[in-house]
Formats: structure tokens, C-alpha cells, sequence
């Protein structure tokens, strides 16, 4: 039996606007994420990678093109919670304490209340949190408060995550962790992602796959391999590390003739 | 055991100043009205108001108690008004429109002069058109920031919260009316204080005679100057202490909030 | 919608007189829903032509012209007021401003005040009247009328002045300091236009308890000329002729209309000067 790919795009389109003002945020959007696969969308301002993990998440609808997740329309994806998500702002609910965060999605879904916290309190000794089970979210740094977010995202061990620049507005030191952590809880869970950012080595890091994307209108123009195998810290030190990430540059940058005469 | 040591240190250096203040200001007040003789009714002396306040302090608190009640029956009615018509109108657009402006309107007219009106409709011997009046004035604070709160919500609360396929209801509950609560504790703060202010100025309308403001009235119309202040002294120790209740009510409602400070 | 809402009002009153007993509702001893007949609740005929009935039967000039000539009376008072009270706690909040001390001596007094009912100390200015110089002048009655405005307006004034002038954020007046700008020069071009957003809502609020700071004073004190004064007499007239008390009380709406209105109007003007400014320095 053939696992359904985590993310099949095929054809996708966005259009904001109508007539002469509106404005082309996607098109002509070919990918698939297989089952398990870690993908980075990475690109400029306006090149479209926010919409386009909305338009996954059934946040946004298309305006062209199909959307399957596991196999399903992404509406119905979204309606069995067939995905996680985790944005840049770790947007928890400040009245309610870490554990209560996390056991969110749980409790929409009519999941017991001993179940529940049984669940949760596993969650968050997987991202290393069970002593902050009670804290509430305003006593927590960034960086911690963003791994509440992601313990939540995992919560119903979806087999999809969806990241928007999660680590986006954390410093470099706690980006890397973070980073490792990710990798880490991928594994454990086998989850597939489709992972938002602008950093070219945190997309290298991470993926298997980094998807190029160039804006007006956005567009897929490159989808690089990674020839990394298991991601560990020396990783970030390894000459086929640095490669991928000018590999990536240069195509964020158009590979221009110029470009190519230097040295690979 | 050190952080309880700073923050009384804290509260300490906030308080002296307008401790040191207030003493210093009644005792320059207490000497200048001795030094330059002046007569009771243009100012007391705070020493002679003291001794009016422990000596007339049943009639004081009997006349607080009438007028504390028609404050927090006006208050209750309000309360439950307003923040029902804010639940209505946060979901129909149309009372939305209608309510709103009509809001902004009475915030300008002077609504303790429709105590008159009240007086004829119900008899003139009855608290009903004091308490009335209060519940009209407070509706309206409650009313605006009740609603401003229920038509607020985080974006990314929105968007998880949709990410869930969560329904508008489960949205309101979960996320909405929390997010609600501080606002309408703003409301509450200005109403409960309000409600004071309401129930005596509309004493001064006619109807019963009993209460703060017409035992006020009697006595400085019966020149004893210091047991009026003293009177209107027990009316400002009033309000302060429906003041301090919202304040209180909102410190235990709202555990997750870290003390603001005055002006914020 | 606005108009809408008064309609759904005025219907919702005459569907009231029409459904509900003359005698009210009540549970028990108590009356819950007032009276419904003519006495209690005129129709809305009744209270708008009690404008056009003559104050005294067979004298003088109408209800309409009794309730203009006290709205213009009041008015002036309140505005009086108005000026004084947002004077002084337009320059108390520069002084707290400036001086962190007086702001943390005062600040929270000045905030407790707009809990109170300060209102209560309107009868006790009665006394003044004819037995207080200041200054050399005379104390008048109407002088205590003013003066609870300004007690009144003050509050707001100086909390929303204060809250207006520290607004800036830090990068703004870090910017300043670079310039080696003075203490003034920062009041003038920074704190004062960043403070005008907060300055009109407070404004709009103590142009209201202006309002009613005057008629409540007016009442207390027994000034005759007034709206309040007016109010409490027809009120007194009111089982003669039921429907006349509406009159002075829709004229005192109208007042405290006005005087909001006229704060808006101030905003409309300082807006443009506001957004213009940018421009010119």
C-alpha cells in the first residue's frame, strides 16, 4: 500500500484583488511532500511562502489548482486535524497556563480531561518542559513560549506540521537549539513538514528538500537537494553544509551568468 | 524571600511620596484656617470635620447605606444589561450600529437629568427612579468596553482557532470572551465608581430625602459646615470602596495579569 | 442607524403607553414597570408641544424661548469653567511631566479623584456667595456654579494631558536629545502634538462633567437663570402639566451636546494643523 504524499500541490494559484489592482501572491505551484519529508520554503519578501502554507492549511482557498493533504482536500484535512500548525508569534492563550496551552486542541476535540493531560504532560517532557506544566505563558521566555506552541502543534500527532518562520523572532544561539530540537522530535514522531523561513542555513539544516521561491508574481523557480544525511551539530560545520547553502543563495539569487564563473 | 523584600521596597517608594503628600497637605490646611481665621463656611478645619465624622457616624451611616444600595442595585441592573446588549450586538451587526452611536451620544448628555422623569413615572417615594438612573449611566461604560473587547481578537488566535476548524461559538468561548475580560473591567472600574456618583447627584433631583446628597444639602443649608464635609467625606470613602471592589474583583478574576500601573 | 435607533425608541414608548396598563406593573408592593397613563408618560405630541405652550398661561414668551435663554445661561457658565479646569490640569500635568516627584505625589490622587463623587461638595460652595472677596472681587453665585465645572473638568484634563505628554516613545525623545533640544523645545515640538490624541478624548469628558457640574450646581445652589434651576421648577409644575418637565431636560441633552460637539469641532481643526506639522519641520 502506497502512503499518501503529506502534501500534493499541483497547479496552485492565488489571486488577492480583482481586475487590473489585483495582485498574482502565487502561481502555477507544483510540489509534493512526501509522507515523512522535511520541506523549507524559503524566498524574499512577497515571493508568496506565507500564502502558500495558508492555502495548505485551508486557511486561504485558491484561486486555481488542487490542494490534497494525506491524500484529502485540504478543507478536509483540515476538518479531520489532519496537520499541526505553528506560527511565528507563539500565540498562546495568556489566561491559561502552559499545560492548559498545549491540551488546547485536545479539549476542541473531545478528548477526556484525564486523557488530556496525560497527553499534554507527555508532549511537554518531549520538548523538555514538564517542570513548566503550571507556569503561565507570560512568566516564559520566547524561545520556551515558542516550544509550548509546537508541543500544541503536536498534540493530536498529526502527520503533518505546518511551520511559518516559527523561530523568526528568536536569537541565533536559541534558533540553532531550537533547530535541533525540531530534528530531533521529527524523528520521533515521523511527521512530515512544510517549514516556512528566511534563512538559508536553517532551510539547509532542516530539509531534505529546500523549494526556492522568487516573488511577482510568486513562483516555485527551484527545489534543491540536500546531501546531508542525520542532522547532528557537527552538521553545521561540514563542507557539503556550506555547498548546499551557496547551492541555495544562488539560486535565491537567479543564478546569473556572472554568478556561475566564480569558484563552486 | 529576597523578591518579597524588593517588592515591598517597591510599594513602599511608591506610596511615600503621596502619603507624605496627603498629611502635609491637611496639616497645612489645618494651620491656615487657624492662623487666617476662616470662617466654616468657606473652609473647616480637618480637625473639626474628624470630630463630625465620629460623632455623627450612625446618621452618616445609616444615609451611606441608602445610598450605598440605590449604587449597587442601579450597578447590578447595568451590569447585567449592559454586557448582555454586548454579547447582542458583538454578533448582530445591525444592533452593533444602532447601540454604538447612541452610546456616544449619552456619554455627553447629563444623564442623572432624567431623574425627574422617573420620578413621575414611578412614584416619588420609591428608590426605583435613583436606581434607574444609575443603571442608565453605568450601561453605557460597561456597554462600549464590554463590546470593544468581544470585537477584538489576537490574529493568530483567529487563524489557530480556525486551524482547529473550530466553530464561532467555540471561538467566542474559548478564545473571545477570556480575551474580553479586561476590558470589561475597564468598564466595571468606571461604572462602579460611577454608580456612586450617579446615585447621589441624582439625590439632588427631588424624590426622597433621604441619602448623602440631601443630608449634604440639609446640612450646609443648616450652616453646620463641618458635619457637611463630613458627609461628603463618608461619600468619597464610599465610591473609593466600590472602587476598590471592581479593582479587587478584577486582581481575582483575572490571576494571569500582572499588576498595571495606574496610567496604563 | 442612528436615526433608526431614536425611531425604534419614540415606537418602542407609544407601543409601551399602548400595551401596558395605566397602572403600571408591579410584584407585590413594589412597582417594576412605571405608570403608562398621560401623567406618567405623555405621548411624544404632548412633550414636543409642550415647547410651543406659553410659560406662564397668557405671559411672557414660550417654553422654548425659557429653555434657550437657560441652556445659553448654563452654557457660558460650564464654558467658563471648562477653561479653568483645563487650564489648570493642562499645566498640573506639565508640572508632573517635568517633575517625576509631583507626579508620584499626586498622580494617584488625581486618579482616585475620578473615582469620587466630587460632586457632593457642590451644595458646600453655596456658601460663598455674598460672603467671600477674592481678589477683590466679589464672590457671585454663579461663580460657584463655574467653579464646580472647573473642579469637574479638571480631572480628566489632567490625566489625559499627562497620559498624552509622555507618550512619545523613547527613540522619539532620545532623537531629541541628540538635538540637544531643550526641555521646551521637546514640550513644543514633540510632546504637545503627540499628546493631542489623548487631549481630545479627555477634553470630550470634561466638557460633559462641565455639564452636568453646572446644572447639578445650579440645583444645589438655587441659581435661578439656568437649566437646572429650570428642570427642578417644572419638575415641581409636573401635575399641573405633565409633559413640560421633558422640555428643560431634552434642553439639557442638548447642552451637553453641544458642548461635546464643540470639543469635536476643535478636533477636526487641530487634526489638520497636526498632520500639516510634519510637513513643516
Amino acid at each position: 500500500m502506497v502512503t499518501a504524499a503529506a502534501v500534493a500541490l499541483e497547479g496552485v494559484g492565488k489571486r488577492f484583488g480583482e481586475g487590473p489592482a489585483a495582485v498574482q501572491a502565487v502561481t502555477g505551484i507544483d510540489l509534493t511532500v512526501a509522507a515523512g519529508e522535511f520541506a523549507s520554503l524559503i524566498g524574499p519578501s512577497g515571493c508568496g511562502k506565507s500564502t502558500l502554507l495558508r492555502i495548505v492549511a485551508n486557511l486561504i482557498e485558491p484561486s486555481e489548482g488542487s490542494v490534497l493533504v494525506n491524500g484529502k482536500p485540504a478543507s478536509r484535512a483540515r476538518l479531520d486535524q489532519d496537520y499541526g500548525i505553528a506560527f511565528q508569534s507563539a500565540g498562546l492563550l495568556e489566561w491559561r497556563t502552559v499545560q492548559g496551552n498545549v491540551e488546547l486542541p485536545l479539549g476542541l476535540h473531545g478528548v477526556g480531561k484525564a486523557q488530556r493531560r496525560e497527553q499534554a504532560l507527555e508532549l511537554l517532557d518531549l520538548m523538555g518542559l514538564a517542570d513548566f506544566a503550571s507556569h503561565r505563558p507570560s512568566q516564559l521566555s520566547g524561545g520556551m513560549q515558542q516550544r509550548v506552541a509546537i508541543a500544541r502543534a503536536l498534540a493530536r500527532r498529526p502527520a503533518l506540521l505546518l511551520m511559518d518562520e516559527p523561530f523568526g523572532a528568536l536569537d541565533e544561539m536559541t534558533r540553532e537549539r531550537m533547530q535541533s530540537e525540531l530534528i530531533r522530535i521529527c524523528a520521533e514522531t515521523g511527521a512530515a513538514v512544510v517549514f516556512v523561513t528566511h534563512s538559508i542555513p536553517e532551510a539547509v539544516f532542516l530539509s531534505q528538500r529546500v523549494v526556492v521561491m522568487s516573488p511577482r508574481p510568486g513562483r516555485i523557480t527551484e527545489i534543491i537537494d540536500v546531501p546531508l544525511g542525520a542532522r547532528d551539530e557537527d552538521v553545521r560545520e561540514a563542507e557539503t553544509f556550506f555547498a548546499t547553502i551557496t547551492d541555495v543563495r544562488e539560486a535565491l539569487r537567479g543564478r546569473s551568468p556572472v554568478a556561475e564563473e566564480g569558484p563552486a | 524571600m529576597r523578591t518579597q523584600a524588593v517588592w515591598a521596597g517597591r510599594i513602599f517608594k511608591g506610596v511615600w511620596p503621596p502619603i507624605i503628600f496627603g498629611v502635609g497637605f491637611l496639616a497645612l490646611w489645618q494651620w491656615f484656617v487657624e492662623v487666617r481665621d476662616i470662617k466654616p463656611f468657606v473652609l473647616p478645619k480637618p480637625s473639626a470635620i474628624f470630630d463630625q465624622l465620629r460623632l455623627q457616624h450612625d446618621t452618616i451611616l445609616t444615609a451611606a447605606r441608602i445610598t450605598g444600595e440605590n449604587a449597587l442595585v442601579g450597578l447590578a441592573l447595568g451590569l447585567v444589561v449592559g454586557v448582555t446588549a454586548a454579547l447582542l450586538a458583538s454578533r448582530v451587526r445591525a444592533l452593533d450600529d444602532m447601540l454604538t452611536p447612541l452610546a456616544a451620544g449619552m456619554a455627553a448628555i447629563p444623564i442623572v437629568a432624567l431623574t425627574p422623569i422617573f420620578n413621575t413615572m414611578f412614584a416619588s417615594t420609591s428608590s426605583t427612579p435613583r436606581r434607574l438612573v444609575v443603571a442608565i449611566y453605568v450601561f453605557f461604560p460597561i456597554f462600549v468596553n464590554t463590546l470593544r473587547g468581544l470585537r477584538q481578537i489576537d490574529p493568530v488566535h483567529a487563524e489557530l482557532m480556525r486551524s482547529y476548524a473550530a466553530s464561532p461559538w467555540t471561538t467566542t468561548k474559548v478564545v473571545r470572551l477570556p480575551g474580553a475580560l479586561p476590558f470589561f473591567f475597564t468598564g466595571l472600574k468606571i461604572a462602579s465608581s460611577g454608580a456612586v456618583i450617579a446615585a447621589i447627584v441624582s439625590e439632588y433631583f427631588g424624590g426622597l430625602q433621604k441619602g448623602l446628597g440631601p443630608a449634604i444639602t440639609s446640612a450646609a443649608a443648616a450652616s453646620a459646615y463641618p458635619r457637611a464635609w463630613a458627609i461628603v467625606t463618608a461619600a468619597i470613602g464610599l465610591g473609593l470602596v466600590f472602587y476598590i471592589a471592581a479593582v479587587l474583583a478584577e486582581r481575582l478574576a483575572m490571576p494571569w495579569q500582572r499588576p498595571q500601573g495606574e496610567l496604563s | 442607524m442612528l436615526v433608526l435607533a431614536l425611531v425604534l425608541l419614540a415606537a418602542l414608548w407609544e407601543l409601551y403607553k399602548l400595551v401596558i396598563p395605566a397602572d403600571g406593573v408591579r410584584i407585590g408592593d413594589t412597582l417594576i414597570l412605571p405608570r403608562s397613563d398621560d401623567t406618567s408618560m405623555p405621548h411624544l405630541s404632548q412633550i414636543f408641544g409642550a415647547f410651543g405652550k406659553q410659560e406662564v398661561a397668557g405671559a411672557g414668551g414660550t417654553v422654548l424661548s425659557s429653555v434657550i435663554s437657560s441652556v445659553w445661561y448654563s452654557l457660558r457658565l460650564a464654558a467658563a469653567g471648562f477653561a479653568v479646569g483645563v487650564v489648570i490640569g493642562f499645566l498640573l500635568a506639565l508640572a508632573m511631566q517635568r517633575l517625576r516627584i509631583v507626579e508620584r505625589a499626586l498622580l494617584p490622587y488625581v486618579v482616585l479623584s475620578q473615582t469620587v463623587p466630587l460632586i457632593a461638595l457642590a451644595p458646600l460652595v453655596y456658601g460663598w456667595s455674598g460672603n467671600l472677596t477674592l481678589f477683590g472681587l466679589d464672590w457671585k453665585p454663579w461663580m460657584s456654579v463655574s467653579a464646580i465645572s472647573a473642579y469637574l473638568a479638571f480631572f480628566p484634563v489632567a490625566v489625559g494631558a499627562l497620559r498624552g505628554l509622555s507618550s512619545p516613545p523613547p527613540v522619539q525623545t532620545e532623537l531629541l536629545r541628540c538635538y540637544a533640544a531643550s526641555w521646551w523645545q521637546t514640550l513644543v515640538r514633540l510632546r504637545l502634538p503627540a499628546s493631542v490624541p489623548y487631549l481630545i478624548p479627555a477634553l470630550k469628558l470634561a466638557a460633559a462633567a462641565a455639564v452636568v457640574g453646572a446644572i447639578v450646581a445650579e440645583i444645589s445652589i438655587g441659581l435661578s437663570g439656568g437649566i437646572g434651576r429650570l428642570i427642578i421648577s417644572y419638575a415641581q409644575q409636573a401635575t399641573g402639566d405633565p409633559s413640560r418637565v421633558y422640555a428643560p431636560i431634552i434642553g439639557a441633552a442638548v447642552m451637553g451636546l453641544v458642548a461635546v460637539g464643540g470639543v469635536s469641532l476643535l478636533d477636526v481643526a487641530l487634526r489638520r494643523y497636526h498632520t500639516h506639522q510634519e510637513g513643516t519641520w
